[in-house]
């Protein structure tokens, strides 16, 4: 791959990457989240067509803007959720897509064979009339893999394959990927697991924000230069940090477990404080969060805000205690598209508007009307559709509805995710401007520059649990906290 | 009604041109959510030209006009009034009387039957000798009853010298268009009530990404509910007759209503799709009418003050459903524009996770909205028991496809969290409109259902071009 070039509206995810893969490798490609893995592959797989740049394959260049023209190149991508119709058996979802004509009849004893051949070529014979519902995820994952050899796949893309899988099935798929090797497919292997890529890679590519930070071989590499590369640049001035006065423990959480997502979790948050909550996608924080504010049950622990116990059970009673979450997604859990920005304004904080129940429109928009003053909110008017804002602005219509509550903690879920320069500068002082006021902070965020720029003490978690805590966090490196997230240290 | 784009535009206006205008116009709130008005008012206007045809008024009115007239021309004339029999026709000579009277013309004869009763009548004038000198009819009885026809008349006199003068007297007739006769509007008003007042609580569950497929068969329940209780109440005279029909009406809304809460429960507590939970309703409810009737037969009920609720019309010569179907509309459009819940009920069906960790009890508020869709599915249950003096458990077959219709072309979309109240009443006007107009216009049957199945399909097609907008230009 030469100069691959991708955008994405307000987003360059993609500046000019070059890949390259020999015959019966294992490349790893790294990089935090975010930094276009997945965009590079979608691209190598057809699922986005590049804006710029070319792929050759044995030196012949080819063109793929469609899943079927990089089939047709012999390249099979394993993403992360598989691609297995459950009710059917394995033979028929490896032949699903390729059984000719609608009309032409299927040959099940042929494609029986095959099936069981390409099983047996990766090492791992499962029954071919087996429904895909009834196979472990380490056998869906070898299905897929087995698929994508049946149509003659020379590169196999697997996009963090290890990380549904139990130990034991890791093993398997090692073996796997061994096996392909040794029969000159070449692969290229994202993961977060660094132990794992120690095992298995040849090569390891580091990406970091669109870019290539570069491609060595295994044995020249150590895990801390691995993690440099990753993190990459120097903290600079992006965050006006404004320390506030520390004062007595507010929120207070204890022995906090959620089946094996969240696992005996317990911290507590200080008045003007701002506790950063960092650590790698999938290793609890944002369960974490939903387990305070109620969003989702808890199977253990306590909550106490100012030495009171809280008993909650749903968000209602979260918002009434005065604890309030801004949520990751802010498209799919923050905010409703569809209605207009006073309303999604008003939605948590009609009670203050209103009078048994009728709404007084008057009250609302003067409230919200001093928002978007004090926020700088771009829109047109009150009514615009939040669905037609911008991510920054549509961010501030959320931080309006949840500053509108007052409420006494607050928990910020990536609160700059997918927002520009401008607006997230605005969100810091913006939090300065709360711990001020004597409020508790939660910032949870994979922007390990942010997370030092802007907390007064750090928690990591690691695998549902807290794995390591920095109260002096002018003196730590991302390199120490990334050695905490992946789990390799338990202290600093 | 929030007028904010539509106003922004009109304030920057001068200084874009006129393709930006229309944009804008096209794009405004104003049109999305109210667009389809204009739709009812082109349907109305084409319906009154194709159905532009000679007048020939029977009411009350009419009646005063030809009254005033003679009191006015020929102050001291002997007056004969001949009308067949019918309610119309009763007003109207009713009116003439009255009107007569009280100015100095004399009522000598007033007949109220067929063509020989008005003959009768005149014969015993003539034989008295009294002087006749106008006999007021109306249109039919004027063409058609040989009694009243030049010759028959002129045999008259020729016989009674006292009907020498005698001339007959009816209102003028003109060109108007049938379809725009207020009566007939009231009528078109009157048969959409019942789609129209279940329409609102269709409104409120897709508006929670929801739908209802068991109304139909609730209206039955509620109208065999309502019947059984009454014929059942009245059996008891120590109890007001107001007391029982009040009663059993409210019994059997409330009974509705239940039913309405039981498929909220089910499709939040379990989580499952609203279409088969209220699949399955649909049979229960048509299973449990079966039931309480007793069979298939109708459940009769002998009381005219039950059957006044649907046919009279107390305030104003309106009928009673048009009153409580207007009544009804504006209290939905108060509660989902001007309250709490209304809100939360946009809110839970544009995202449902959103509203839910804004703090918005979106299980009881989806509840809600099942139960006011059974309270007045029950309601419409109770109007068209009235409405036919009794409750039948086959009744209103297929009538939730023509409510979920109404909702759909009102606007509403079916994928939640957008649509108008009064956009439903519009969308149940429309149907009713063009169900009336074709029949107006002998339309074929067939040809009916062909345009109804197409105007659907549009209306779902427009909601999708209309939730592009903002869809779009997100992503």
């Amino acid at each position: 791959m030469r100069g691959i070039e991708k955008s994405f509206p307000g987003v360059r995810a993609l500046k000019g990457i070059d890949l390259d893969l020999n015959s019966g490798e294992a490349l790893a490609l790294l990089g935090e989240n975010g930094a276009g893995k997945s965009t590079l592959i979608k691209i190598l797989g057809g699922a986005h067509p590049p804006d710029a740049g070319a792929i050759e394959i044995d030196g012949e260049a080819v063109s793929i803007v469609n899943p079927t023209d990089a089939q047709k190149a012999g390249i099979g991508v394993i993403y992360q959720e598989f691609n297995l119709v459950p009710a059917l058996t394995v033979r028929e979802n490896m032949f699903l897509g390729q059984e000719g004509g609608v009309f032409s009849l299927t040959h099940a004893r042929q494609e029986r064979r095959q099936t069981r051949e390409v099983l047996e070529r990766i090492g791992v014979p499962i029954d071919t009339e087996r429904l895909c519902r009834e196979l472990t995820v380490g056998q869906q994952q070898a299905v897929e893999i087995a698929k994508a050899l049946l149509l003659d796949a020379r590169i196999i893309v697997m996009d963090e394959p290890s990380a549904a899988l139990t130990l034991k099935e890791v093993d398997g798929l090692f073996n796997v990927v061994r096996e392909l090797k040794a029969q000159r497919v070449g692969i290229i292997y994202i993961s977060h697991r660094l132990d794992e890529i120690f095992e298995i890679a040849d090569r390891v590519m580091v990406m970091r924000d669109g870019e290539h930070v570069g491609t060595e071989p295994i044995g020249d590499l150590t895990r801390n230069r691995l993690i440099e590369m990753m993190v990459g640049r120097k903290l600079d001035d992006e965050f006006p940090k404004k320390a506030a006065e520390i004062g007595e423990e507010r929120l207070v959480v204890r022995g906090l477990n959620r089946s094996r997502v969240v696992r005996d979790v317990s911290f507590s948050v200080r008045r003007g404080e701002v506790l950063g909550l960092t650590g790698l996608v999938g290793a609890g924080r944002t369960e974490t969060a939903r387990l305070i504010f109620g969003a989702d049950e808890r199977d253990s622990g306590t909550i106490e805000l100012d030495g009171k116990p809280l008993d909650i059970r749903h968000p209602r009673q979260a918002i009434a205690a005065g604890i309030c979450l801004l949520t990751e997604d802010r498209k799919a859990e923050g905010l409703v598209l569809g209605q207009s920005v006073r309303e999604n304004f008003g939605l948590p904080n009609l009670k203050s508007f209103s009078e048994r129940g009728f709404i007084s429109d008057r009250r609302e928009s003067q409230a919200f009307a001093k928002h978007v003053e004090s926020l700088q909110i771009k829109i047109a008017d009150q009514e615009q559709i939040t669905g037609t804002l911008s991510g920054g602005n549509q961010q501030k219509v959320v931080l309006a509805k949840w500053l509108e509550r007052d409420a006494e903690v607050i928990i910020f879920d990536e609160p700059t995710r997918g927002i520009d320069v401008g607006a997230k500068f605005e969100i810091y002082l913006l939090m300065n401007q709360l711990v001020a006021a004597g409020k508790a902070i939660v910032m949870i965020s994979s922007e390990l520059p942010e997370v030092l720029g802007m907390s007064d003490r750090i928690l990591v978690m690691h695998e549902g649990r807290v794995t390591g805590e920095v109260t002096d966090v002018a003196s730590v490196t991302q390199e120490q906290i990334m050695q905490l997230a992946v789990g390799l240290a338990s202290t600093v | 009604m929030r007028f904010c784009t539509a106003n922004k535009a009109h304030a920057s206006g001068l200084r874009l041109n006129e393709y930006a205008n229309m944009n804008n116009l096209l794009r405004s709130r104003f049109v999305a959510n109210y667009g389809m008005f204009f739709v009812l008012l082109l349907l109305c206007a084409y319906f009154s030209i194709m159905t532009v045809a000679e007048q020939n008024p029977v009411s009350a009115r009419a009646g005063q006009g030809v009254a005033n007239y003679i009191v006015e021309n020929h102050p001291n004339a002997n007056v004969l009034i001949v009308v067949p029999e019918g309610v119309n026709d009763h007003l109207y000579a009713e009116a003439v009387r009255e009107t007569l009277e009280a100015g100095s013309p004399n009522v000598v004869g007033f007949v109220v039957g067929e063509a020989k009763d008005a003959a009768t009548e005149l014969n015993r004038l003539g034989e008295a000798g009294i002087e006749v000198r106008f006999i007021v009819t109306q249109y039919n009885a004027a063409n058609n009853w040989f009694v009243l026809g030049e010759k028959q008349l002129a045999d008259k006199a020729a016989k009674y010298p006292s009907l020498r003068q005698a001339q007959v007297a009816k209102p003028p007739s003109y060109r108007w268009p049938t379809f725009l006769m207020p009566a007939h509007l009231l009528t078109v008003a009157n048969q959409t009530a019942l789609v129209a007042i279940v329409a609102i609580g269709m409104t409120l569950v897709i508006i929670t990404a929801g739908i209802d497929l068991s109304v139909a068969s609730l209206i039955a329940f509620a109208g065999v509910v309502v019947s059984v209780l009454i014929n059942f109440y009245l059996e008891f005279t120590f109890y007001s007759v107001a007391y029982c029909l009040v009663c059993a009406s409210l019994t059997a809304v409330l009974a509705s209503a239940i039913t309405g809460v039981f498929t909220g429960a089910i499709v939040t507590r379990f989580d499952l799709p609203a279409f088969i939970v209220t699949l399955g309703v649909m049979q229960i409810g048509r299973g449990l009418a079966w039931k309480v009737a007793g069979g298939s037969e109708p459940v009769r009920v002998e009381s005219e003050a039950f059957h006044h609720l649907s046919a009279g019309a107390d305030l104003v010569g309106i009928p009673n459903p048009v009153v409580i179907m207007a009544v009804l509309y504006i209290a939905a459009h108060i509660l989902m524009s001007h309250t709490t819940l209304g809100r939360y009920l946009y809110a839970v069906g544009g995202n449902p996770e959103a509203a839910r960790l804004s703090g918005v009890p979106v299980k009881s508020v989806i509840v809600f909205a099942y139960a006011i869709c059974g309270a007045l599915a029950g309601l419409g249950g109770v109007l068209d028991a009235s409405m036919f003096s009794n409750g039948r458990s086959t009744g209103a077959m297929g009538y939730e496809l023509q409510v979920i219709a109404a909702v759909v072309v009102g606007g509403t979309s079916l994928a939640g969290g957008q649509g108008k109240m009064l956009g439903t009443l519009i969308g149940a006007l429309i149907l009713g409109v063009i169900a009336d107009g074709m029949r107006l216009t002998n339309v074929a049957i067939d040809t009916q259902m062909i345009v109804f199945g197409s105007l659907i399909i549009i209306a779902v097609l427009i909601d999708k071009l209309k939730s592009r907008r903002w869809r779009g230009s997100n992503q």
